[in-house]
């Protein structure tokens, strides 16, 4: 790239920042098929801001690396941007249209700045449009991150709600698990089932799986895992909700579940735990 | 040198296993609690692992070997208060530790011994009436 064309770039941001910015601005509020998510004020700011930032960076003569320090604030006004409208509910398209619809404004600018020059021109048109691109594409790639991290928290978010283990009676755990049952799934519920063994000194625990809509082998083996784990620090486990269906499939399955107590119901299940700490007449007399 | 010490309570023994477990010393604890029962004519065993976090595939199964020893030898094995995560790891090892059994506390498992410990009365009593 030739140093003349990176001084053009800069040279036109400088002189021709207020009307470029007013271009630019009824360039975008033309693009969005919506103007009432973000006003005219606001993106008029962030209009302005991001122009001079870019200016001084230009400055710098450097017009195609991006990533390299001078861009620094640029890059940052581009984050705070991207992250904003993804919360906003902006599309991609829409927020990587903030940089793309730059390109029509400046292009004129360059164009009647170097009117007689057609070598000039087009070198420094393909500058511009490299400079944008690659801001453009920078902004998509942080407004992605940053919808990732949503969807990784909401995750998380999932997880932790999804695990609650009560105290049914003394001495008597539940846990109604509720959802597909995936590895990760397993171990959060499988550590907060153990956990609450050791806190409460619980006996007897009931795994309730008339939430979970199928069961294939991984879920069984994750399963058997749990009761075995259980069983080793000194607890019985008792699997109940079982549907006809999810009955038929283990058998099918070949899944060996004879050294687990099941029952139909939470219910039944209840009954034996009751049994099992020898409750039963308490619960008899009580009522 | 650390060593596991083993207490005797009336017919039980109890070891408390405190420190890390390393190799050596699960050796070492599987030939004084055979030669102790041995001894004593111990009718059960608790092993409490309370206090042990951290486990391999060998510990794992030196507590099952050392629960079969005491078995071969006519005393009830209960492996008591094992840490969750020691669960889950012995678990994935795929170590379950069929036909030893568990108890949340040391508590539990002397409960558990003791109700165990009037099992053969009932049946000697089954094998006086078969005679007769």
């Amino acid at each position: 790239m030739s140093p003349a064309s990176d001084a053009v770039i800069s040279r036109i941001l400088k002189s021709h920042e207020s009307d470029l910015l007013d271009d630019w601005i009824r360039e975008q509020m033309s693009g969005f098929r919506s103007t009432s998510r973000i006003r005219e004020p606001e993106l008029r700011s962030q209009s302005s801001e991001f122009l001079s930032l870019l200016q001084q960076a230009t400055q710098s003569g450097n017009v195609t690396d991006v990533l390299a320090p001078p861009y620094g604030r640029v890059r940052d006004a581009l984050n705070d941007l991207s992250r904003s409208r993804g919360i906003q509910g902006f599309s991609p398209s829409e927020t990587a249209m903030f940089v793309f619809s730059l390109k029509r404004p400046l292009f004129a600018r360059i164009r009647k700045d170097l009117a007689g020059d057609a070598e000039g021109l087009a070198v420094a048109t393909w500058a511009a449009t490299e400079l944008l691109d690659r801001l453009g594409l920078y902004t998509t790639e942080v407004y992605q991150k940053s919808r990732e991290e949503v969807i990784a928290r909401q995750q998380q978010e999932l997880l932790e709600l999804s695990t609650p283990v009560v105290k049914l009676w003394d001495g008597i755990l539940a846990l109604p698990m509720i959802g597909t049952l995936d590895s990760a799934r397993t171990q959060v519920v499988m550590e907060s089932l153990l956990q609450r063994i050791v806190e409460t000194g619980a006996e007897v625990a009931i795994i309730d799986i008339t939430g979970v809509p199928t069961v294939d082998t991984l879920t069984a083996q994750h399963l058997l895992k749990t009761v075995t784990a259980a069983r080793l620090m000194g607890a019985d486990c008792i699997i109940s909700g079982i549907r006809p269906q999810i009955a038929q499939t283990i058998v099918h399955l070949g899944v060996d579940l004879a050294d687990v107590v099941t029952k139909a119901t939470l219910a039944d299940a209840f009954r034996r735990a009751l049994e099992m700490t020898g409750q039963r007449d308490k619960l008899r007399t009580r009522a | 040198m650390d060593r596991i010490p083993i207490l005797k309570l009336r017919n039980l023994l109890l070891v408390t296993i405190q420190v890390d477990m390393h190799d050596r010393l699960a050796l070492q604890l599987q030939d004084e609690l055979t030669q102790r029962i041995n001894e004593t004519g111990a009718r059960g065993v608790l092993i409490d692992i309370s206090a042990l976090d951290i486990v391999d595939s060998f510990i794992g199964r030196m507590i099952a070997n050392i629960a079969a020893m005491a078995r071969v030898l006519d005393a009830d094995t209960v492996v008591v208060g094992m840490q969750p995560a020691v669960a889950i790891t012995l678990v994935e090892l795929g170590l379950t530790l069929p036909g030893v059994r568990t108890a949340l506390n040391v508590d539990r498992g002397m409960a558990l011994l003791e109700t165990n410990a009037d099992a053969p009365t009932d049946s000697n009593e089954a094998n006086a009436r078969f005679s007769d």
